[in-house]
């Protein structure tokens, strides 16, 4: 995990067919023609998406668009209808487990049940990603959420649920993290104290995919923005 | 090993081959269909023991025999699409489940046809009724299930694992209604016997057998060309084929 | 697996604050014994040669009712979406379900059968076979009634769709757990059916698991 310098780079894609590059070993994740289908719509086709170990890429577009499609098939979730995907100089498919090992994914839902308590929910997330169990007083009051850690998440606003829900970040060790719109209902300390958190992580070597409707205040060392253009 | 059925997995080598497959398919079908229940129904001897009223069993009998043939070609596609994430063999569960449920149907409806001559009731809890009753369920579950999701493809795949999962519960509920019911012979005995079959009379039921599942393999292949047209619109041979 | 326990614990923490979960097939599991007297009369009699029968059929709707509520929360939550993506914990995390649904819907069923035994006027011998079916049939109800919960999470209509498609496949362990009653209250041997039903209960552990991950799978694809 070495750390990474390049210039600010921002590139749009609007869907235009590209040809196949050769990975790079720095290449973390590459989405060679990715075409997604939903209802008998084309959300994208002959979509190219490269992450690279330091960089930030940002998937933005319109409400419909295909973002949070992209983040499923990015993450596994969903086998892209045309294109494939290499994790490093593999594909994909034959290196699931180690991706999957490698990968934080936080999607549009929260992933805490709002029936058990902040330190249940980060307990549980805790054993899911194979971490030691740990007092995660300490890691709830620099969230914000000090005195709260002991109620059922249902009582909680929603922004603090989401942060209940990124508190896994904290502490997870793996390397590419794709987010489905982590600042939905955060306020401005939140979102300002997540986005050094982001940058920390790039830091290190890690990578993120991301979606979100504002525009990041932060510039980050290196970071791409990837349009989708809504298609009807 | 399989290598050589890699190309049978793509949606439009499929299409094309049911294309071609498929007039001779129906025509042949239709031929066998009609030759064999014209020569049963109508110009075989009637039996000593039944009568006029055995006759139906040229058309129950295939029926039942396709009904559960259906059911293991539905679940060879199934496991098919299960382990290797073939799209047509899920698409083909679809295709084929109403198909098989429509010739359960048959198979009952004759089923107690035939029954009210010989028990004088239309309906008795039979081993191979009820097991054919439940097999129609079987068949339901796998329609209702196709269809109950936003995404058809997420219905076709969890259609295919309930068809897996019911072909190995299939042997074990035949067997265990057959059991049942020789537990719980009552007053009247009601299993079919099985009759030793004049040859005048087989050779009607055979053709009758074969055209029933001839005509199956037409209408999967009808309805799998639509399934395919349907789940693959955005490719351009469709589209293709749509200015053609 | 060192994430089962903590989960088998998340499940037993969720069925503590959420009572109706397992409360409520249980009430439901004695109101249909019930119903069936009021039904077809209280001849003690006729209620005793029905007895197998309406406490397996009553047994299967009870479980098949908790079923539904199994995976929906954590669906809604997205916690089934995020597990699926880290793969790892799936196993773990699919058997603590299936052991805590067991526990919160099977287990009663069991402790409750002396209750049921009077209601139906059960004898001492049928009993004793129905404490045994129960405890073989009971986890092997759990296993399927999972299994379509975990197919159906995402459906619309899921509760009803649900019982459609696990119904039919219930039927062998009906007809064999409820001959075995009969066999018992006739004082005949029911060694048979009890071997059949176990036999059927450790194919469905075997294989159950591993499809109910597939089922999940697929649903958040």
């Amino acid at each position: 995990m070495r750390p990474i310098f390049t210039v600010v780079d921002s590139q749009s894609l609007v869907s235009t067919p590209q040809p196949y590059p050769v990975p790079t070993d720095e290449l973390l994740l590459h989405g060679a023609g990715l075409c997604c289908i939903r209802q008998d719509r084309v959300l994208f086709e002959q979509l190219d998406v490269r992450v690279h170990a330091g960089e930030l890429v940002q998937i933005a577009g319109k409400n419909g668009a295909g973002k949070s499609s992209l983040l499923r098939i990015l993450a596994a979730l969903v086998a892209p209808d045309d294109g494939v995907l290499y994790y490093g100089q593999h594909p994909l498919t034959s290196v699931s487990s180690d991706y999957a090992a490698n990968l934080c994914y936080i999607g549009h839902q929260s992933g805490i049940h709002e029936q058990l308590t902040a330190l249940e929910n980060l307990s549980f997330w805790r054993s899911a990603s194979g971490i030691a169990q740990a007092d995660d007083f300490a890691l709830l009051a620099r969230l914000g959420l000090a005195g709260l850690e002991d109620i059922p998440c249902r009582m909680l606003s929603a922004g603090q649920q989401r942060r209940v829900s990124l508190a896994r970040l904290w502490f997870t060790r793996r390397q590419l993290w794709i987010l489905d719109e982590p600042f939905t209902a955060l306020d401005q300390t939140a979102i300002s104290m997540l986005q050094q958190h982001f940058a920390k992580h790039l830091q290190q070597g890690g990578a993120i995919v991301l979606t979100t409707h504002q525009s990041l205040s932060m510039a980050f060392a290196r970071q791409t923005t990837l349009e989708l253009a809504y298609r009807w | 090993m399989f290598k050589w059925l890699h190309p049978y997995a793509k949606p439009e080598t499929v299409y094309r081959l049911c294309g071609r497959f498929y007039p001779w398919l129906m025509l042949s079908g239709i031929a066998l269909l009609a030759l064999g229940n014209v020569w049963g129904l109508a110009f075989t001897p009637p039996d000593y023991q039944q009568g006029d009223s055995y006759r139906i069993i040229h058309i129950h009998v295939p029926a039942a025999i396709m009904s559960m043939g259906t059911y293991s070609a539905m679940a060879i596609a199934a496991f098919i699409a299960l382990v290797w994430q073939v799209k047509v063999a899920q698409w083909s569960v679809t295709a084929i489940a109403p198909i098989g449920a429509v010739y359960t149907a048959i198979a009952l409806i004759t089923g107690m046809a035939w029954g009210k001559p010989m028990w004088g009731t239309w309906w008795v809890w039979d081993a191979r009724l009820t097991s054919e009753l439940i097999l129609l369920f079987l068949y339901l579950g796998v329609i209702a299930l196709s269809g109950a999701f936003s995404d058809r493809q997420t219905g076709a795949k969890a259609a295919s694992l309930l068809a897996v999962i019911g072909v190995i519960n299939l042997p074990v509920i035949h067997f265990s209604v057959e059991w049942w019911n020789t537990l719980h012979q009552g007053a009247s005995i009601t299993k079919f016997a099985k009759p030793s079959i004049d040859p005048s009379m087989l050779w009607p039921l055979l053709i009758s057998i074969l055209a029933f599942k001839v005509l199956m393999l037409a209408l999967v292949c009808l309805r799998l060309r639509t399934a395919i047209l349907q789940n693959e619109q955005h490719r351009p041979w469709v589209k293709a084929l749509v200015e053609e | 697996m060192v994430a089962l326990s903590t989960f088998v614990q998340r499940e037993l923490r969720l069925l503590a604050r959420q009572k109706a979960d397992w409360l409520n097939p249980v009430l439901f599991f004695v109101i249909v014994l019930s119903l069936f007297p009021l039904g077809v009369g209280p001849e003690p009699n006729l209620l005793r040669l029905m007895a197998p029968g309406i406490v397996w059929i009553a047994a299967l709707l009870s479980v098949l009712l908790a079923a539904e509520r199994l995976f929906k929360d954590d669906y809604r939550n997205g916690v089934v979406e995020q597990l699926v993506a880290a793969r790892q914990p799936l196993l773990s995390f699919v058997l603590a379900k299936l052991f805590t649904n067991w526990l919160s819907t099977g287990l009663p069923l069991v402790l409750l059968s002396p209750l049921v035994a009077l209601l139906l006027s059960i004898n001492n011998a049928e009993f004793v076979a129905m404490l045994l079916t129960l405890l073989l049939g009971t986890p092997l109800l759990s296993l399927l009634s999972v299994m379509g919960a975990a197919l159906t999470v995402s459906a619309d209509k899921g509760g009803i769709l649900l019982a459609l498609l696990i119904l039919p496949l219930y039927i062998p362990l009906l007809i064999f757990a409820s001959s075995a009653m009969e066999a018992a209250a006739m004082g005949l041997p029911y060694h048979g059916q009890l071997a059949i039903m176990l036999a059927m209960l450790l194919f469905a552990m075997a294989l159950i698991p591993l499809a109910v991950i597939s089922a999940l799978k697929l649903n958040v694809s």
